[in-house]
């Protein structure tokens, strides 16, 4: 064997990775199907697909965490086995994980250290991994506070530490499963910057999205999974969005633009200094003031954990307001309780969709109808109409174009697309006044998010009052009319969309004032 | 009434109130370990049953006092093994495993009692061991000095816990499991091998806190000797806000308590037995009331961990 290549960081350097022909089948499911997929120092290798078409299981079978049924992986030449995360390790594979796999209670140098052995025996060496911490993150630029606890950490900071964690396991190859999904825009300038430095001095790197126009920006090739298939690997300069959306879901998309203004009329949801805790019960919203009017929607942008949550259930009566007003065409729904909010005319789509919005043992029929219980067509002395019950549900499937086996499947078994659109038809079909959309299309995939970016397109149009609350800035600016901003609980600012770029919503995301305020009206 | 509280009569109150803080010791570090790695083991008492009635079992036929905490340790880490298995291996929900091992506990301490026993017995357990010159230190020599060797352990066990936390890998390891166990997974950690460790050390120590009852402290064993100890002991991690210093204060607190609760009825003052008796799980509430709005538990606490998402 060749003497391997040192990268800068002091590890040996993986010249080629290669996984062939791997199959995974997991009970009911063929998650991967005799898969390909290659990737090379110097290189930055997109893996693209929808949820559910096998990435992370095809990266997991590379961690250790899942052995592949069939297929081998190939490391400069040789066949290997990865029977455990630390087999990877050993071989020089790192992973950054959708959600940050670091221990909140404990500090940097401590998740750095966590699973290693120690210099000094049994005892810990915190000191030597804070020093060779220090020496890392000055080669690839990452600054991080070895003794600040993560829980004191931004989350892009959090992500350094990750970066940070691999690299001191001597990793050259780095898995980054939807590594931008948490960031704000600057963040994510940031974390290209380091990720290209790391790819030009030898590393090879892994990187899994969905979002087409970080693939197009800083990756040399891209393999596209549908289906638990390869559907093909191109250099990223030879393609472009239009075609890689069509390679991920099979079909043409419509990218909804240009739909037609509204005259917005009165406030039809207003917030008035609103202010709340948090679980924790710390301030989570202080101040709040907006409005929404009928025909429009408000897109509320912001990085998770600022306070988004928070101001959708005040709304929707599921968290006491501390101070403040809300109001709906003049009706004060200050305090009232979650039935009362509905029966103004509130629909909520909430940010937990298996938690708040359903129960997922329960089948799709019985969610639908779930809030129109004590409704007299459903229920009546305390008896259910089950035939009243099953047309509506059907109807209801129908209209949304829910996939599903039977209207008595219970939601656990659908996709988390279908699963949104049962959520979408329930709170819709009311033909609310105003509508709190929470994330709407988190881990929903491609198709489904189109249909539902239709349908509250759909509801602007017959004069809903949208807040839509989201952490994906493309789809804030898709179906916004004007763009808040939450940071700390706190809204940095309302502009029009036209007048928003990505750059003034990042810095406001990042808490900074924007340079002059342009409010609607 | 004056002579109820002379110097010697609290020196012996003091005495008696470490020497009581000695199975709350054993038993809630033991759970400290387990619960800071994500595992509630709530057959804490059962498991000390079995162990009292081990080692009082070998005492009462051999007399010999070290087989005895051998055995009973023995016993103890057997039955933290089992409530590793139900909880880890087959990721039974833990507070359900828990009570199902207490009762096992209760109910087979009691019927190898009645089958090899039978009738109360006292055996002469561990003698005081006094610490040279340490002992004849006036007031702390006679409150710290001069107990028998199981109370010592009890006590040496607090840093020993406290320096395997916070100073060596495995400490790290375990706080990390409890907290993450899929992050410590990622880093090559085995989640079901640390929990199975510090499951079976809790039982252990478990055992060992029965023994202390049963050998150390009343010399006796009966049905139900420890009278819901273990549960206080759980109690205590709670209060303790899973630090062994802690958990030594509250272990401190209660068996001050205990211990006047003794003495009110030793030397009858006018209160009513049982309202004394009670006292001691009236402050377990209280504890949990305060205590719950104090600190966090470990956030992987009493789940089980699977790999699969």
């Amino acid at each position: 064997m060749t003497q391997k290549q040192i990268l800068p960081s002091g590890n040996p350097r993986i010249d080629r990775l290669e996984m062939q022909g791997i199959v995974k089948r997991f009970p009911g499911v063929l998650a991967n199907d005799h898969v390909n997929f290659d990737v090379n120092a110097f290189e930055v290798h997109a893996l693209l697909g929808e949820n559910g078409a096998g990435k992370s299981t095809l990266m997991k079978q590379l961690y250790g965490l899942y052995h592949p049924d069939q297929g081998q992986i190939i490391f400069d030449g040789e066949p290997r086995l990865i029977h455990s995360p630390r087999d990877a390790i050993n071989l020089g594979i790192g992973m950054i994980h959708q959600h940050f796999m670091l221990v909140d209670s404990l500090t940097v140098a401590e998740n750095v250290a966590l699973g290693l052995p120690s210099t000094r025996g049994i005892m810990t060496d915190l000191d030597r991994v804070t020093k060779r911490i220090c020496e890392l993150a000055e080669v690839y630029g990452l600054d991080v506070e070895p003794d600040a606890y993560i829980w004191q950490l931004s989350v892009g900071q959090q992500q350094k530490v990750e970066i940070i964690k691999a690299l001191y396991r001597g990793a050259a190859l780095l898995i980054l499963d939807e590594p931008t999904a948490v960031l704000t825009p600057q963040e994510v300038d940031d974390f290209f910057v380091t990720l290209t430095k790391m790819a030009n001095d030898g590393h090879a790197l892994i990187f899994i999205s969905h979002k087409l126009h970080e693939v197009m920006a800083f990756t040399h090739r891209v393999t596209v999974l549908r289906d638990g298939k390869n559907v093909g690997t191109v250099n990223t300069v030879d393609t472009n969005k239009n075609l890689l959306a069509e390679m991920m879901v099979g079909r043409p998309l419509n990218f909804i633009r240009n739909y037609k203004t509204i005259k917005c009329g009165n406030p039809r949801l207003k917030v008035e200094n609103l202010s709340a805790l948090s679980d924790r019960g710390v301030p989570a919203l202080k101040n709040v003031s907006f409005e929404v009017c009928a025909g429009e929607v408000l897109g509320l942008a912001g990085v998770s954990g600022n306070g988004q949550p928070e101001l959708a259930q005040v709304i929707a009566g599921l968290r006491p307001s501390t101070s403040g007003k809300i109001m709906i065409d003049d009706e004060n729904l200050t305090g009232s309780t979650p039935m009362q909010v509905i029966d103004k005319g509130v629909a909520y789509i909430p940010e937990k969709r298996n938690v708040e919005g359903l129960i997922k043992e329960f089948s799709v029929s019985e969610n639908l109808i779930m809030r129109d219980l004590d409704q007299e067509i459903y229920s009546r002395n305390a008896f259910l109409n089950m035939g009243n019950i099953a047309k509506r549900s059907a109807d209801l499937v129908k209209t949304f174009n829910v996939k599903t086996p039977s209207i008595d499947t219970p939601i656990k078994s659908l996709s988390g697309g279908n699963a949104q659109k049962v959520i979408l038809a329930r709170e819709i079909s009311r033909q609310p006044k105003v509508l709190i959309a929470a994330q709407p299309t988190r881990g929903v995939d491609i198709g489904a998010t189109e249909y539902i970016h239709e349908r509250i397109i759909e509801q602007r149009e017959t004069g809903t009052a949208t807040l839509l609350i989201s952490e994906d800035l493309d789809e804030i600016f898709a179906l916004s009319d004007r763009i808040a901003v939450i940071f700390h609980g706190e809204i940095m600012g309302v502009v029009d969309r036209k007048d928003a770029t990505l750059q003034s919503i990042g810095l406001m995301m990042a808490g900074e004032q924007p340079p002059e305020t342009k409010t609607a009206e | 009434m004056e002579d109820l509280f002379t110097g010697s009569v609290l020196i012996g109150l003091l005495a008696s109130a470490i020497r009581l803080a000695t199975p709350y010791l054993y038993a809630a570090i033991g759970e400290t370990f387990g619960q800071r790695s994500g595992v509630l083991n709530l057959g804490v008492d059962g498991i000390m049953l079995m162990g009292a009635f081990s080692a009082f079992y070998v005492v009462f036929k051999t007399g010999d006092l070290v087989g005895g905490v051998l055995l009973a340790a023995l016993v103890g880490l057997l039955m933290g093994l089992l409530m590793a298995f139900i909880s880890v291996t087959l990721s039974a929900e833990q507070g359900i495993s828990g009570i199902g091992v207490y009762l096992f506990g209760l109910g087979m301490s009691d019927l190898l009692f009645q089958k090899l026993i039978n009738n109360v017995q006292t055996v002469s357990g561990f003698p005081v061991a006094p610490i040279p010159l340490l002992s004849e230190i006036p007031v702390l020599g006679p409150i710290l000095f001069r107990q028998n060797v199981l109370v010592y352990g009890a006590y040496i066990l607090v840093p020993i816990a406290w320096f395997v936390l916070n100073k060596t890998t495995l400490g790290l390891k375990i706080k990390a499991v409890g907290e993450n166990p899929e992050a410590a997974d990622t880093l090559g950690v085995s989640v079901s091998r640390i929990r199975y460790f510090t499951v079976s050390l809790g039982g252990m120590l478990s055992g060992i806190a029965g023994a202390s009852l049963s050998i150390a402290l009343l010399n006796v064993f009966q049905f139900n000797l420890t009278n819901g100890l273990g549960f206080i002991a759980i109690a205590l991690v709670y209060f303790g806000g899973w630090r062994p210093t802690w958990v030594l204060l509250g272990s401190l607190i209660f068996s001050f308590v205990n211990a006047l609760q003794i003495w009110v009825q030793v030397v009858g003052l006018p209160i009513p037995s049982d309202i004394a008796v009670m006292t001691p799980y009236i402050l377990t509430i209280v504890v949990l009331v305060i205590s719950a709005q104090r600190v966090r538990p470990p956030s992987a606490l009493s789940k089980a961990y699977e790999r699969l998402e």
